[in-house]
């Protein structure tokens, strides 16, 4: 077996028993990107050097008995929008080229300064993630391995891909309004979306700083736990951060879920999800049912106008939140210096920012003017309400919600970027999550007739990520899909 | 209806709190004056990407402080809004302020300012009070209209600024200027900042004559600019209307240079700012424990000190009502007072003239303020001591202020300047005598003008340099050109 082949955890153990350097860690994940990455496009900027430095430094520590952290240098990739001092963080945007953050975000300082997991290079994703493809950056799109004509899904694409293909072990993405869940989804690797609060945002550069939320892309759940007990916390940088017990989530995997009640909302099954994808999370359902769940209907009315509702907020706050890119303190700015300082921010805006986020600032911008606003910015807001509470009514019925994270499986490249409204149809069952704050996993439960996976989300209420991963973990344990890796080649029809 | 009932005046007044140690979102150094520009800065408050803001609490207490002082009534929760506009200035295209439309609220509504001009009292209604972020500050060769370059300081990028603004109600650039004269007073005897640093307050004016469109003008960088910038664009307005023309609502800059209001670049369409919540910041809860904890902190304010230094010291009310203004003037005089213990009415009086006359004239002269300077309440003590013994005169103790303004203290200037007051009868006489004789004129006029007798007094000072009794000078030179006048012996 290869090196990529094993999990997270087991590669620890493997580094603690001395059955394994971290520098013949690293150096493996570097041989797999150098051979892979031409394929797919996972990285934008990589930290071999660095990396290899690290690896060196935490052999010397292992071998003298001294404490390397939790992650004993487990090979970190991390989404280009959350900040590593010194590095490049471009979010993907023209307009950030050349930018390195002077600080480390949070979740730096937590799993790579105290906790020696070892950042191996920066992801590829759409730009200020926003989008659902990976084709909106300024890199150019990246590859699902399981079939590299397809998307791996967005907007942490290049995140997904790597964890998919054995490219990294771990990694980072972001979620707005599927951006973690998608690509896992669509690569068939295990995703976490937190509870909006759950982990500091500090360094997460905003695309929709009401919605946004850190998590993790982990081949396994146990992965994703082990990161999620590391991340979560207080953060006083992040106001937004709650002071909530952080559970000892790695020892609850395993506690049985007989008592559990699913509730299975029929609004995530209508038209427009694939049959294939319905059947699988309905076999996986009663895998469930089968370890000692019991399953009731719930619904959640407010459903059919969540994507719009997730549209008008975050592209009004995303409108806001890329106004500071003007070129004048960092960044890109024109070469064409004619005019007034408005004329000159215009124009490296115009130059420095690709049109999926250009359109958003637009209608960001629109839903935000006087006139508009109560129209259209604070009829969401009280719409988004309505989708909370549909959410609290049904977890009086239920523990949990289950249903598919993504209405099909990977699209071909080039397929919907013609089409803005058919790819933000795509965050239908993943964007009314955000919307109310929740957290969601979504693990691997099947492929579809092109072998390509389908992913099966679980909803939990607030701050219970104990739960969801509680879940998560017995039935991929059940399942026994998490293993395969993806087989890089291109598929057909 | 006299002219100045059609003037319309509200004010936007921005005070930095330069008492706060820190910035408002982050824990950069507060305190930039004469800093090396950009050397004050951090991923927050210069809007680098992924930062968040976090409230400095200090920043609460202070501002529940102002609110108690201006009578305002303080909402119990508080949050902040985006005022999103694009300029070099602001690093992060947005302003974190707050909006009181929008489902937003102030920190605080309503609220007053007495004022007193001439004999005429009046409250100057509030309409709010809030919270933001200082933009940074540029930097102009010269004039804002004509500097090739403009460079950017973010040191003050993030300082936190309260916004006071009134209601339309302000009638007259000399009610502008006391009600801004009362501000700074209740803001200096709050604590929460020091207004004579310089940048520490900016005024922005909508000004309007009745039933016209009004303009705004922007960029008044100190108090005492505020009455002329006012007074120009008054006139401005009146003389275009005289004209026959229109005015338009627009906003203008004040040149403090050239001293007019000009046009800022019109845009076509009026500055839509997209006011929304502050989503980075959870909303900050003021429960009524903590108000009353801070009230009860709060100092005597300068409205109270002057009703009690009328009640304590007799003072009239004009006298109290000034000198209260600066608190450490008012300090000054209390500490005085109390630390003679037989000092009366007559006495309090007295101190609190040389305070209003001479010192504070020398001050203005100075451009100081007492603290600044090196006189101490014992000082004047014992001023006013040496004069009510007779050792000397009002005069020669006039002479004295710039001496112990620099904190030289009575005895001394006495012996060194040997201006001991003359009560020798004999030696004024002598000299009362000496003038008489070579004043000829003076004494001739004397007989039909009795006022002509000062001018001889004012001579015999001259020759002694003030240092005779005055009463007792006059008292000699009556007697001598009355009836004895002829027995003068030469």
């Amino acid at each position: 077996m290869e090196l990529y082949n094993y999990m997270g955890y087991e590669l620890i153990e493997k580094i603690i028993k001395k059955d394994l350097t971290v520098q013949d860690l690293i150096q493996a994940t570097f041989d797999r990107i150098e051979t892979t990455d031409n394929l797919l496009h996972s990285f934008t900027n990589l930290s071999k050097d660095r990396a290899l430095k690290k690896a060196k430094e935490y052999d010397i520590k292992i071998q003298k008995g001294k404490k390397v952290g939790r992650l004993y240098g487990l090979p970190l990739a991390n989404k280009d929008l959350i900040c590593i001092k010194g590095f490049p963080t471009t979010c993907c945007s023209r307009i950030l080229k050349g930018y390195h953050s002077p600080y480390n975000a949070f979740v730096i300082e937590r799993l790579v300064e105290q906790e020696g997991a070892i950042h191996i290079g920066n992801t590829n994703m759409d730009e200020f993630a926003m989008g659902s493809s990976t084709e909106n950056s300024c890199y150019g799109p990246t590859y699902n391995p399981w079939d590299i004509s397809r998307v791996p899904g967005g907007s942490s694409g290049g995140s997904a891909a790597s964890i998919a293909s054995g490219q990294a072990i771990l990694a980072l993405g972001s979620d707005t309004g599927g951006s973690i869940r998608c690509p896992a989804s669509f690569c068939g690797v295990v995703g976490l979306k937190p509870t909006y609060g759950r982990i500091s945002r500090y360094g997460l550069v905003a695309f929709a700083n009401s919605l946004d939320q850190i998590g993790s892309i982990t081949k396994c759940v146990y992965d994703s736990a082990l990161l999620l007990e590391i991340m979560a916390g207080k953060d006083p940088l992040d106001s937004t951060s709650v002071n909530i017990n952080v559970d000892k989530y790695t020892e609850e995997l395993k506690k049985p879920i007989n008592k559990k009640i699913l509730g299975v909302p029929e609004e995530f099954f209508r038209e427009g999800i694939n049959n294939e994808v319905k059947s699988s999370v309905k076999k996986s359902i009663e895998k469930l049912e089968s370890l000692g769940t019991t399953t009731v209907e719930v619904t959640i009315p407010h459903l059919e106008y969540t994507v719009a509702t997730y549209y008008l907020l975050c592209m009004s706050e995303a409108s806001s939140n890329l106004a500071r890119y003007d070129g004048l303190r960092y960044g890109k700015m024109s070469q064409n210096l004619k005019g007034d300082v408005y004329d000159v921010f215009s124009r490296t805006r115009n130059e420095g920012l690709g049109a999926e986020v250009r359109r958003r600032i637009f209608l960001g911008t629109y839903a935000l003017s006087a006139g508009y606003y109560d129209m259209y910015y604070i009829k969401a807001l009280k719409v988004r309400t309505l989708i909370k509470n549909d959410f609290q009514e049904a977890y009086k019925k239920c523990d949990f919600i289950v249903c598919p994270t993504m209405p099909s499986t990977a699209f071909k490249i080039g397929e919907k970027v013609d089409d803005p409204l058919q790819m933000y149809m795509d965050d239908a069952l993943t964007c009314p999550v955000n919307l109310a704050g929740l957290p969601a996993i979504t693990i691997p439960c099947g492929f579809d007739s092109n072998d390509l996976p389908i992913g099966f989300q679980i909803i939990g209420n607030y701050f219970d990520e104990k739960g969801i991963l509680n879940i998560g973990y017995q039935l991929e344990q059940e399942l026994n899909i998490y293993r395969k890796t993806a087989p890089i080649v291109k598929g057909g029809k | 209806m006299s002219q100045n009932d059609e003037v319309m005046i509200g004010l936007e007044v921005h005070i930095q709190l330069t008492n706060l140690k820190t910035k408002l979102f982050c824990s950069c150094n507060n305190d930039y004056r004469g800093a090396e520009p950009n050397t004050y800065v951090c991923p927050i408050c210069i809007g680098l990407p992924g930062s968040l803001p976090v409230v400095n609490k200090k920043v609460i207490k202070f501002a529940i402080r102002l609110a108690l002082a201006l009578d305002c009534k303080i909402n119990n929760q508080f949050w902040f809004f985006r005022k999103n506009y694009f300029y070099p200035d602001l690093p992060k295209g947005f302003q974190i302020s707050q909006y009181n439309k929008a489902g937003g609220k102030a920190f605080a509504d309503g609220g007053k300012i007495a004022i007193r001009l001439n004999n005429h009292k009046k409250d100057i209604i509030l309409n709010r009070i809030h919270l933001e972020e200082d933009p940074a500050r540029l930097v102009h060769k010269g004039s804002i209209a004509t500097s090739p370059f403009t460079l950017v300081d973010y040191n003050r990028s993030g300082v936190c600024l309260i916004e006071i603004v009134t209601e339309p109600v302000i009638r007259s650039p000399e009610e502008a200027r006391e009600f801004l004269k009362q501000l700074k007073s209740i803001v200096q005897y709050t604590g929460i900042s020091n207004l004579g640093l310089e940048g520490s307050v900016r005024v922005d004016a909508n000004v309007s004559i009745k039933g016209y469109d009004r303009s705004e003008v922007k960029n008044i960088n100190s108090f005492k600019e505020v009455e002329r910038a006012l007074r120009h664009e008054i006139i401005r307005q009146k003389n275009i209307l005289k004209r026959g023309k229109k005015l338009i609502q627009e906003t203008r800059h004040w040149d403090d240079k050239r001293r007019i209001t000009i046009p800022l670049r019109t845009k076509e369409l009026e500055e839509d700012y997209r006011y929304f919540p502050e989503q980075d910041l959870v909303p900050i809860e003021i429960n009524k424990d903590f108000i009353q904890k801070v009230k009860s902190e709060l100092p005597e304010m300068p409205n109270e000190r002057s009703i009690r230094f009328r009640k304590e010291y007799g003072l009239t009310e004009f006298d109290s009502y000034n000198l209260v203004l600066d608190k450490n003037f008012a300090d000054f005089y209390e500490e005085g007072v109390k630390s003679y213990p037989s000092f009366g009415s007559e006495e309090h009086k007295l101190y609190c003239n040389w305070l209003m006359n001479d010192i504070s004239r020398w001050l203005n002269n100075n451009n100081k303020t007492i603290k600044e300077t090196k006189i101490t309440p014992k000082h004047l003590v014992d001023l006013i001591n040496t004069i009510k013994d007779g050792k000397i005169t009002g005069k020669i103790a006039k002479s004295f202020i710039p001496d112990l303004m620099v904190g030289v203290n009575v005895k001394v200037l006495i012996e060194k300047t040997g201006k001991k007051r003359i009560s020798d009868k004999e030696y004024i006489l002598k000299i009362a005598k000496e003038v008489i004789i070579n004043n000829p004129e003076i004494i001739k006029d004397f007989e039909k003008n009795p006022r002509a007798l000062e001018a001889l007094i004012g001579k015999c000072m001259k020759k002694t340099k003030g240092r005779l009794d005055p009463e007792l000078t006059r008292e000699l030179l009556l007697d001598l050109l009355s009836n004895k006048i002829k027995k003068i012996e030469i």
